[in-house]
């Protein structure tokens, strides 16, 4: 996807976030600025604790930052909005409502027309391909099921920004490829934005136009690194090797210096 | 794996036709039995007490328990009548309608105040420690303590009676909701805000649900401490139901009809759990814990 007829869309800028722990003060982000376009994928990666699920909340509006601003279309961000939606590791669907009744909670809680919810819920079972489960409880789906669930429940709800924690963490390899691929395909026909966190740089090359990469104490932002990868990528390739080659190299050389 | 945690993915494959072919008889015979094992385990341990009670008052081990035949005997006249023709032939369901009209009144005044308040006890931090601590010191004081003071404000009669077993059943509703909203996962709670929901729309759409599972188990404990506190709830000088009727029973010596009233106490109370469970179990249908 190309950025020429796009917009910056969200704007991060000097975000600091601390948190207090007893009486402690843990830095969690300092000074973390990062502009992303209109219809960008966007991969963070970086050592478990470097405040990439901080940043990624706080955009989300479930933290607040102690300085810094977060905009989104120039507007600044207060408190969590269906413009932004969140794809948890752990699903966090609503055990009590069906496949479909999830991915229709969103419409319906702003009060769209019913018809147009039907439309739409409908449409987005189709994308995510649950068809068949339309009627099932989350307790009854398996973890790569749910996580479709999890994403036609913010492409449902009209989010112009999804925001992804580590969404495949949890799923077995061949389930996680799958749905990697169904992402793609969803986000080139959509027009979303994606900001997705992950600590696979496997994953990072094949999704991302961009790869972020974070370093812990204080959490910050490091490295920006455009991928120029055509796609679909192809991770056997010569060229994929040389890419994920280099960006380990970064991401080792960080932890040299940490436990050094 | 049990058959509840199945998933949709994989269903059960269907039983070998070799092993179904041929022996239907000696299959449907082993369902059956399989089905009547949890019946039949039930009833080993009243079967047990019942032969014991038997032996114990054939052998007149002690002259005031009546034997199960005249406890069946009366129970027979207590319901239908014609046998001793006294105060309490065929009287059974005036007392048993009494007795359910102040369990169930109690019980669904107390749910109607204890779900509500554990609600907002439970999310909002002002009310919990507005109210918490207060409902912690009353807790532990007995309902058989609030009889005379109960007295005082609702009088002799129904109204009192009212307001013991409404005791009873008020406290595990109320803990048991205020259990199950702060236990709710708060990732539940940013999922719904970032799709759009906020206000009251949270405790419609996200809190009451939530903590359903867990305001279930409140109303059957609470149903059961309402049937178990209606004698209590009796002796507030009310002229029948069934707690009146084992207080009456035990001025006149009469141990038969002291020992009916406490059958049919036990019967009741098992139907009522019966038919909450039953109830719990078609709301709860998205809860693997409740199928
Ligand atoms: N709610 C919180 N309270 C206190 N400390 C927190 C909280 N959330 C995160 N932190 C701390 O902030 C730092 C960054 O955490 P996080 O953003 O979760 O990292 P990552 O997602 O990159 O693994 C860690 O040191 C973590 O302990
Ligand atoms: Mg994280």
């Amino acid at each position: 996807m190309t950025a020429a007829a796009s917009f910056d869309l969200l704007e991060v800028r000097n975000l600091g976030k601390e948190f207090i722990i007893g009486e402690e003060r843990v830095l969690a982000l300092k000074d973390a600025s990062l502009t992303v376009r209109k219809g960008e994928f966007i991969c963070l990666i970086g050592a478990s604790g470097c405040g990439k699920s901080t940043l990624l909340r706080i955009v989300a509006g479930f933290e607040t930052a102690t300085s810094g601003s977060v905009t989104l279309r120039g507007k600044p961000v207060a408190g969590p909005g269906p413009d932004r939606g969140m794809v948890f590791q752990d699903y966090a669907l609503f055990p009590w409502l069906t496949v479909r009744e999830n991915i229709a909670f969103g419409p319906t809680e702003r009060g769209l027309p019913k018809a147009e919810i039907k439309d739409k819920v409908e449409s987005f079972i189709d994308v995510v391909g649950l068809r068949r489960f339309a009627d099932a409880y989350p307790h009854q789906l398996s973890g790569g099921m749910k996580q479709r669930v999890a994403i036609g429940r913010v492409l449902a709800n009209d989010a112009e920004l999804v925001l992804m924690d580590e969404p495949f963490g949890a799923l077995d390899a061949m389930t996680r490829e799958r749905l990697q691929e169904e992402l793609l395909d969803i986000w080139q026909r959509t027009h979303l934005t994606v900001i997705f966190v992950t600590h696979s740089i496997e994953e990072a090359i094949t999704l991302a136009d961009r790869v972020v990469v974070m370093a812990a104490g204080p959490g910050r932002i490091d490295r920006d690194e455009r991928i120029a990868l055509p796609r679909p990528r192809d991770v056997a390739a010569a060229d994929f090797n040389a890419v994920r080659r280099e960006l380990g190299a970064m991401l080792h050389s960080h932890h040299a210096r940490k436990t050094a | 794996m049990t058959a509840r945690d199945q998933t949709v993915a994989d269903l059960p494959a269907a039983p070998p036709a070799a092993a179904t072919a041929g022996r239907p008889g000696l299959l449907r015979a082993r369902r059956l039995a399989l089905r009547a094992q949890p019946v039949l385990l039930a009833l080993v341990v009243p079967a047990l007490l019942f032969a014991f009670w038997q032996f114990a008052t054939a052998n007149r081990w002690t002259r005031l328990i009546p034997t199960p035949y005249e406890v069946a005997e009366y129970m027979w006249d207590f319901a239908f009548g014609g046998i001793y023709d006294d105060a309490f032939s065929a009287t059974l369901h005036v007392h048993l309608l009494a007795s359910m009209s102040r369990v169930y009144g109690g019980f669904i005044l107390a749910a109607a105040a204890a779900i509500p308040l554990g609600l907002m006890i439970g999310r909002i931090a002002v009310v919990r420690q507005l109210l918490d601590p207060f409902f912690q010191l009353l807790r532990p004081i007995p309902v058989t303590a609030w009889l005379p003071l109960s007295m005082i404000f609702f009088g002799l009669g129904p109204k009192s009676a009212f307001s013991l077993v409404f005791l009873g059943a008020f406290y595990p509703i109320l803990l048991n909701t205020v259990f199950g909203v702060r236990s709710v996962d708060p990732r539940l709670f940013e999922a719904a805000s970032m799709l759009g929901c906020s206000g009251s729309a949270m405790f419609r759409k996200v809190v009451l649900p939530a903590a359903l599972p867990s305001i279930f188990t409140g109303l059957r404990l609470g149903l059961g401490l309402a049937w178990f506190v209606i004698v209590v709830g009796e002796m507030t000088g009310v002229p029948q139901g069934l707690g009146a009727a084992i207080m009456d029973g035990r001025t006149l010596s009469r141990t038969e009809l002291v020992i009916c009233g406490m059958i049919v106490i036990g019967v009741a109370g098992f139907l009522s759990d019966k038919a909450v469970q039953a109830l719990g179990r078609r709301l709860l249908r998205w809860s693997p814990q409740h199928q």
